[in-house]
């Protein structure tokens, strides 16, 4: 292994060309924008509808009422049995689901190419003649409640994750769950369903996403025929949402419970977003994060914390880039046995304020653009998460050119950028959470 | 109900038109044998490689060896430490694993054309000459003994273990693979070192590529990579017998819902029923929403999130497995409910309308797996330990289309046992007491 350390100059080559997905993409007469992914290697082809409106949309007192309409869009229309959407789907081979974030929430299906007209209907059909029922709706409730049981009240850290997000956000609805607040859930109605459909449900508040084994005029002939001929909504306003107040004083929380193992310390800070047409601080963020805790090896954090002193069994960082109206940067360290919270912050910020001090390491920067070039190889066998990509990207204020220009401004980020990035850091807009195991004795 | 009529006759089969079309045996110059895809559209390739036996290889006393070592495989090789091993790795956007399971341990590597030889030196480094140097075995042991702390507190896991343990007693299956508190901190670098030697030989590999890379190419690479590797390791366990009789295991755990898992004994992989019975299991608790369980418990009754059924076949044991979540005042209803279905499916068997749902379901969803290098690779690399021939992607839906409501009536029957379905309830549920 003698040769090892001379191709750590190399650089890449080929990883340095133009690679990018041949997109398409044109807007039907009724406002709906449709984006077709080609990637005709295999004949399967993902379809996607992205609706502009998620849990952040959300009025006080509903809470949980996006999600609850994606599980219900499964109830049937005039024309779909309950329940039969995914059957339909299932017979001829395909995969549906659904998910809701707090910018967006999408539907999509995988199949066949040569049954896209299908899922196609299937979609058209259900974004405007959705029936729903007293007793499906009330099923239904009690289905996402043990949902809420299962995936939050049964999970200490998705708790402390909840509490932690409801002090970050002291205005914006980003601070309110996705999945609602089981009081509010509980008294969610028909009729709030009903009205959030009606409302939002609506070509003009949609994005088609196809990828896969087809050509846009195929796409476009298809659209036409069964999005084409649906109404708009005049419920559709921009999407204007109460914003973040000054920050003055961080957060600090503690959460205790019986069910916790190792205790953990994390940390999330108030920050931008990718904004359209501008993506460079978004990009340096994306640089710091992956510089602090990115690697479990060669990160700073790693480096820092379970390298040259046995601070962490675990570190991390991360930086949430994509969304409507702010980003968040969180670090997490989970101490090893020994070394308490406290003890295990002070270290966490004493390699923060080491690196800023320090400045970017030169080979480091470049190992990452290497791999953030590489990334964009590595992605073009992943057409379902490039699709993803796209209509994330699009329900989050960005433009297709934004998602184009993505990987350049990437590349172009200098060390200068990323420090200077490093500044937005600031812990009057930091909640700061500490999740511990409840002292002995407390067990029930 | 327009709609349903216009597609009714759509019912067609995907003609497969591609990966499952192209797969070659691959035989390098030094005899190791590989199947491969080429696909020269992204430059790149995903190769993955098993070692078959895994955690179950541990010697008796050193539960949890052939985990440590795999997981600090990449923590430094040859002339590079943990440290440089993830810099030279990181320059060349080459990406590197090793997971550990019961009967395998998995390699996955992603690889530029460009770089392709830097990168398979440095995994084969990885694999020929790692260092095993104490402070990085001592700080991978840390991070899984706190995983050993948090499964100890995790209720699915919690459920999971007491099944294996009642099921399989001593056997390695009995026991998780990476060990207890007590055994992973007594691992020695030697015991290490012994794991590695026992695990990780060319007596017990399969390997498959997908990408751009020619046969050729695959053969020599192969040969450089896997050629220093010593001829044979570790014997591999023996069968493992299931001892669990039917019944409900209750484990006290603070938490307002409980995790249920349940199973029975299942069947092997080579079995001439296998279809049948996975096609039957496909319909009592499958992936789809239209499952009988699905349906009975949730979308009738609201009473999880979700509910579902698989076969495990194991090298050296077969389970009929399923889990659930639900409230603590709901799970004795689901109990219920679970054995009516058991009883229901053994003694009526299925209606020709569900069964041609599953099969279009299952034929037409097949092909969809073969989409992209690393999928395909995981596909190909699978089909070879399961013993399935090269063409088998071009028959498997004839077998699964061969299947009969006689076929699945007669294999329900005797498969599907109510009086041996164990549950293991890890919560606090109401009413439902350990017993038989």
């Amino acid at each position: 292994m003698c040769g090892m350390l001379t191709f750590f100059l190399s650089g890449l080559a080929a990883a340095g060309a133009a690679v990018a997905e041949p997109v398409t993409d044109f807007i039907l007469p009724n406002g709906m924008e449709v984006v077709v992914i080609e990637d005709h290697r295999a004949p399967v082809v993902t379809h996607m509808v992205w609706y502009r409106i998620g849990a952040a949309d959300e009025q006080p007192g509903k809470s949980g009422i996006a999600h609850f309409l994606e599980h219900l869009m499964f109830k049937g229309t005039d024309e779909v049995a309950p329940g039969a959407f995914s059957e339909l789907v299932a017979a001829q081979g395909g995969s549906d689901n659904a998910f809701t974030s707090w910018d967006y929430t999408g539907y999509f299906q995988r199949i066949a190419a040569d049954r896209l007209d299908l899922v196609m209907r299937l979609e058209a059909d259900r974004m405007r003649d959705l029936v729903l029922t007293d007793e499906n709706v009330a099923t239904e409730r009690q289905v996402i409640l043990e949902e809420r049981s299962q995936r939050i009240d049964s999970e200490p850290g998705a708790q402390m994750q909840e509490q932690a997000r409801a002090a970050l956000f002291q205005n914006h609805r980003y601070g309110v769950p996705i999945i609602g607040w089981r009081h509010e859930m509980e008294k969610l109605t028909r009729e709030d369903a009903v009205t959030w459909y009606r409302d939002y449900y609506a070509p003009n508040n949609a994005i088609l996403v196809v990828a896969g084994d087809v050509t846009p005029d195929a796409v476009r002939d298809l659209a036409m025929r069964h999005y084409g001929p649906l109404e708009r909504s005049d419920a559709i306003k921009p999407r204007l949402r109460p914003t973040e107040p000054p920050q003055r004083a961080e957060r600090r929380l503690t959460f205790e419970d019986p069910r916790v193992s190792e205790a953990t310390l994390s940390r999330q800070y108030l920050v931008p977003a990718r904004k359209s047409g501008d993506q460079k601080q978004a990009a340096a963020l994306t640089y710091l994060a992956e510089l602090l805790g990115g690697s479990p090896t060669t990160s700073l954090f790693a480096q820092g914390m379970q390298f040259q002193d046995a601070t962490a069994i675990y570190t991390s960082a991360y930086y949430d880039s994509t969304a409507l109206d702010y980003g968040t940067f969180g670090l997490a360290v989970v101490p090893v046995p020994g070394v308490t919270l406290e003890q295990a912050e002070a270290r966490m910020d004493a390699v923060l304020a080491q690196f800023l001090k320090d400045g970017v390491n030169d080979a480091a920067f470049a190992r990452l653009k290497t791999q953030l070039r590489a990334a964009q190889i590595y992605a073009l066998d992943n057409t379902d998460g490039v699709a993803r990509r796209y209509g994330e990207a699009l329900t989050s204020g960005l433009t297709l050119e934004d998602i184009r220009t993505w990987p350049d401004v990437l590349q172009a980020v200098t060390p200068d950028d990323v420090l200077a990035a490093a500044t937005l850091l600031d812990r009057r807009q930091s909640v700061t959470a500490m999740l511990m195991p409840a002292p002995q004795g407390e067990t029930e | 109900m327009k709609l349903l009529h216009a597609i009714a006759g759509l019912v067609l089969l995907t003609a497969p038109a591609w990966a499952e079309t192209n797969i070659r045996q691959v035989t390098s110059p030094g005899g190791i044998t590989a199947w491969l895809v080429e696909e020269h559209g992204i430059p790149f390739t995903a190769l993955e490689i098993r070692f078959q036996g895994g955690t179950s290889l541990d010697a008796p006393g050193k539960r949890g060896a052939v985990n440590l070592m795999t997981a600090t495989l990449e923590e430094g090789a040859g002339a590079l430490d943990a440290k440089g091993f993830a810099e030279a790795r990181d320059a060349l956007a080459a990406e590197l694993s090793f997971r550990p399971s019961q009967d395998a341990i998995a390699v996955s590597a992603r690889f530029l054309t460009e770089n392709r030889d830097q990168a398979m030196d440095l995994l084969e480094q990885a694999l020929i000459n790692p260092r095993f140097d104490t402070n990085a075995v001592d700080r991978v042991r840390g991070q899984i003994l706190a995983g050993l702390r948090s499964d100890a507190q995790d209720p699915q896991t919690l459920a999971s273990l007491a099944f294996d343990k009642a099921a399989f007693g001593d056997h390695p299956y009995g026991t998780a693979g990476d060990g207890t508190i007590e055994s992973v901190s007594a691992l020695t670098r030697d015991d290490v070192l012994a794991a590695w030697r026992g695990a990780m030989a060319r007596d017990r590999i399969y390997v498959a590529a997908v990408g751009d890379i020619t046969a050729d190419e695959l053969g020599l690479l192969l040969d450089d990579l896997l050629g220093d590797l010593p001829a044979t390791g570790a014997p591999l366990p023996g069968r493992a017998d299931y001892a669990l009789g039917g019944g409900v295991t209750v484990i006290d755990y603070a938490t307002p819902q409980s995790v249920v898992t349940f199973g029975q004994p299942g069947m092997k992989r080579d079995d001439p029923d296998f279809f049948a019975a996975y096609l039957m299991n496909e319909i009592l608790g499958g992936g789809r929403f239209s499952a009988r369980l699905m349906t009975e418990l949730r979308e009738k009754r609201g009473l999880t999130y979700g509910v579902g059924t698989y076969m495990a076949a194991m090298d050296q044991a077969e389970l009929l497995m399923g889990g659930l979540s639900t409230d603590n005042t709901k799970v004795a209803e689901v109990i219920t409910l679970v054995r009516e279905e058991w009883s229901r499916m053994a003694r009526d068997g299925v209606t020709e309308a569900e069964l041609d749902a599953a099969k279009t379901y299952l034929t037409g969803s097949y092909p969809l797996r073969f989409d992209g290098n690393g999928p395909i690779a995981n596909i190909l690399v699978g089909m070879q330990m399961e013993g399935l021939p090269i063409d088998y992607a071009l028959t498997r839906n004839d077998k699964i289309n061969a299947v009969t409501p006689a076929d699945i009536q007669r294999v329900a029957a005797s498969l599907l046992r109510p009086d041996q379905l164990h549950f293991v309830v890890v919560g606090q549920p109401k009413g439902v007491v350990t017993g038989p």
